[in-house]
């Protein structure tokens, strides 16, 4: 039975991608962990998070995860979404600037909202336009909405990685891929169908 | 583009069961809440509310069970309201699955719960709700707020409320006219009007929805992010994929789910 891994470093309300993560993947053992060890064996990771990117930052330090992190994130299928694909970056401008992970090459910025009649947060269901072929994307139809909830979006420094794009105020990168990493700025454990299927070719992934 | 509108069909709730009824006459039972929600989700619907009407405070707990096991089956935004009264509330019924939580009477109790509730859980957690009815029934536009699901008025002014929400923290407005409710004549497009005249965060329009129309002025005329609706859709007038077809014709930036 293989092993899912969901890092809980306590700064999100991780029932959500629990749920729907043991729902597409009813055969494979599902755990929440903070323990080196127990990510480390798992056979896919998947780094969800909610909140400001400094009280992430610390949490991940303060529990000593920023290594298995980084090893997983080299290792084997992982899975950022929101605020785990934000700090997977360089650096975010959000709370006057904090220093991330760097796994990804690129920075975190705010939603501009000075010449586009925008609210911030980017909230509720918009569309990914699929911009690179991945196996994340099997039987997922171009433009498939997912819903959103964020005032930061990513700027990865290579085009290359960018795997899909959202309109909002202009067009942003939602979905970036690099080597065995995914992320999603959205969030698949509540995009119905779509998501359902995103987590599912996650959890197919070799 | 944009975020699309949404459309959120309301269940209520009434010691774990569906019930549907008008005005709360009537109530009859509606179903297993797992199985209604999912019903919504494959008609396309963009979200769901939860309103638990259970009166007898023992019976509270419930509600966890309810969100609990739709959450595990229904996977889009959830939004649940009824006696919501503590941040501690709030975490259990997030722990247990929901999304967003309403708070209506518990906000006018304590306008600090929305301030403390934001900082602790993050805004897009926080629905504050309004229920709104005009003053002097007249054409002036001064609406007062109401409690306990419409029975109480509290003398504050519906629009400098709604500001005082945003600044606090709220993450969206659901607004219910009071002399809509129940009516099927169609939202009050002017209050949905001021109100979005005056803040910038989401709001939903809720309250007299009768026919598909109404559901477009709500968001052509009224300017709401996201209309809501009981009755229409438990008494199988319209389902959420008539609602969508009929607003995608009109032009308004909808959801599809075709997959």
């Amino acid at each position: 039975m293989k092993t899912i891994a969901i890092i809980d470093y306590g700064m999100s309300n991780l029932s959500s991608v629990v749920k729907a993560t043991k729902y597409v993947a009813p055969n494979s053992h599902v755990i929440v962990s903070s323990d080196f060890n127990e990510i480390d064996s798992a056979d896919k990771v998947i780094f969800p998070g909610q909140g400001a990117a400094k009280n992430c930052m610390l949490s991940i330090f303060e529990k000593n995860l920023d290594n298995v992190i980084r090893k997983n994130a080299n290792e084997k299928p992982f899975l950022g979404i929101c605020m785990g694909m934000q700090v997977l970056m360089d650096f975010s401008e959000e709370n006057e600037g904090v220093d991330c992970l760097g796994i990804i090459k690129g920075s975190v910025r705010k939603f501009k909202n000075s010449s586009n009649n925008i609210k911030i947060p980017h909230m509720g269901w918009n569309k990914i336009k699929k911009n690179n072929e991945h196996p994340i994307w099997n039987g997922i139809k171009d433009e498939s909405y997912f819903y959103f909830v964020h005032s930061y979006l990513i700027e990865p420094e290579s085009d290359a990685n960018i795997i899909g794009t959202t309109e909002y105020g202009g067009e942003f990168c939602s979905v970036i891929s690099k080597k065995n990493i995914v992320a999603i700025q959205g969030h698949p454990e509540k995009s119905s169908s779509a998501g359902l299927k995103f987590l599912k070719n996650f959890i197919e992934m070799k | 583009m944009s975020v699309t509108k949404r459309i959120i069909p309301c269940l209520d709730v009434d010691n774990g069961r569906v019930v549907k009824g008008t005005k709360f006459v009537d109530i009859i039972d509606a179903g297993d809440p797992v199985e209604v929600a999912k019903k919504y989700n494959d008609q396309g619907a963009d979200e769901i509310t939860f309103l638990d009407i259970t009166a007898s405070s023992s019976n509270r707990k419930t509600i966890l069970n309810v969100v609990e096991n739709v959450a595990s089956q229904v996977f889009i935004p959830l939004t649940v309201g009824g006696g919501i009264s503590s941040v501690d509330d709030i975490r259990l019924l997030l722990n247990s699955g929901a999304d967003k939580i309403t708070i209506n009477t518990a906000a006018i109790k304590n306008p600090k719960l929305v301030s403390d509730a934001s900082e602790a859980v993050g805004s897009q957690c926080i629905v504050v709700a309004i229920d709104a009815k005009r003053k002097d029934s007249s054409s002036n536009n001064v609406w007062e707020i109401y409690t306990h699901g419409g029975r109480n008025a509290t003398g504050i002014d519906a629009l400098k409320w709604a500001e005082e929400m945003e600044k606090r923290g709220a993450g969206e407005l659901l607004i219910t006219s009071m002399d809509k409710d129940g009516t099927k004549e169609g939202f009050d497009l002017e209050l949905m009007k001021e109100i979005n005249s005056k803040v910038n965060i989401p709001t939903i329009a809720s309250g007299g929805v009768g026919t598909l129309k109404d559901l477009y002025e709500g968001i052509s005329i009224g300017n709401a992010d996201a209309v809501l609706a009981a009755s229409i859709f438990h008494f199988g007038t319209y389902t959420v994929q008539d609602v969508k077809k009929y607003l995608k014709e009109k032009g308004v930036n909808i959801r599809t789910t075709n997959e």
